[in-house]
């Protein structure tokens, strides 16, 4: 049963995300890349992370996906031309598929993890929520705090990107 | 119950990054670009997450729940960015942005 939802999870994500590729309009891009992440919480959920799952949907599925609707909308583009893969030349080619295949090579021929990483342990430590405060509130209590001063950083620097400064459009 | 094994989670992981790299590559549209850099870096948390979880640590899942912090600022900037880009060229296709070639 785990092995048929985590096919079925896998296969979704993948289309998703290649339909986030090849999409030629990007509301539609948008919206393949919506089920990307909600394929990529499922398997988080199979993983037994459920707390990053909720934070994946939250953020990523409810607030950026949104924002990128917002965005694509409200500048309106036309559609994309193809996307440009006739331009390349023959070389390119040849040199990126022989790439990708010494990649799938050296991964599925070559690679050898240690015994103990190739079993899942009994305990699932990413289902337990005491341990995230317990970490976040004493071994990373210093990045927390960077973090929030990054957050502040950012949302100012999205409000003066943002802002039409009339005065100065005018001078320059 | 037989479990996925680790190296499924990160072959996954490797396609879903290397399918978001392909499409920062070939697409020409800015926004698009945007969204397949999130595709790879959900695809690098889902490593993350899948080390964490066969070896038995916390540190990868904590990781992720600051990846996920910074992408959202992340996102946030670089979508000011876009607009702010998109107001004074007119345009977001990656082809006609190319005032600092010559």
């Amino acid at each position: 049963m785990a092995q048929i939802l985590f096919n079925l999870f896998v296969a979704f994500t993948l289309i998703s995300a290649a339909g986030v590729v090849v999409n030629k309009n990007a509301v539609n891009a948008a919206m393949c890349l919506l089920l990307a992440l909600v394929g990529v919480a499922g398997l988080f959920v199979a993983l037994n992370a459920y707390l990053l799952a909720f934070l994946l949907l939250l953020v990523y599925a409810g607030a950026v996906v949104a924002l990128f609707l917002f965005i694509v909308m409200l500048l309106d583009t036309k559609g994309d031309q193809r996307p440009g893969l006739k331009h390349l030349s023959l070389v390119a080619r040849v040199l990126a598929a022989g790439l990708v295949g010494v990649g799938f090579y050296s991964f599925f021929v070559r690679s050898r993890l240690p015994e103990p990483a190739l079993s899942a342990p009994s305990a699932a430590l990413g289902a337990d929520l005491k341990l995230y405060a317990y970490q976040l509130f004493t071994t990373y209590l210093l990045p927390v705090q960077v973090i929030g001063f990054l957050l502040l950083a950012a949302m100012l620097g999205v409000i003066v990107l943002s802002k039409k400064f009339e005065n100065t459009e005018d001078a320059s | 119950m037989i479990h996925p094994t680790l190296h499924a989670y990160l072959a996954i992981s490797a396609a879903l990054f290397a399918l978001g790299f392909l499409g920062v590559l070939i697409r020409r549209n800015t926004l698009v670009v945007f969204m397949c850099l999130e595709l790879m870096l959900v695809a690098s948390t889902l490593a993350l997450v899948a080390f964490s979880r066969f070896n038995g640590t916390m540190d990868g899942n904590v990781f992720v729940f600051f990846i996920l912090t910074v992408a959202a600022a992340e996102v946030a900037v670089g979508l000011a960015i876009i607009v702010a880009l998109f107001r004074r060229r007119h345009t977001i296709q990656v082809d006609e942005l190319n005032s600092l070639k010559n």
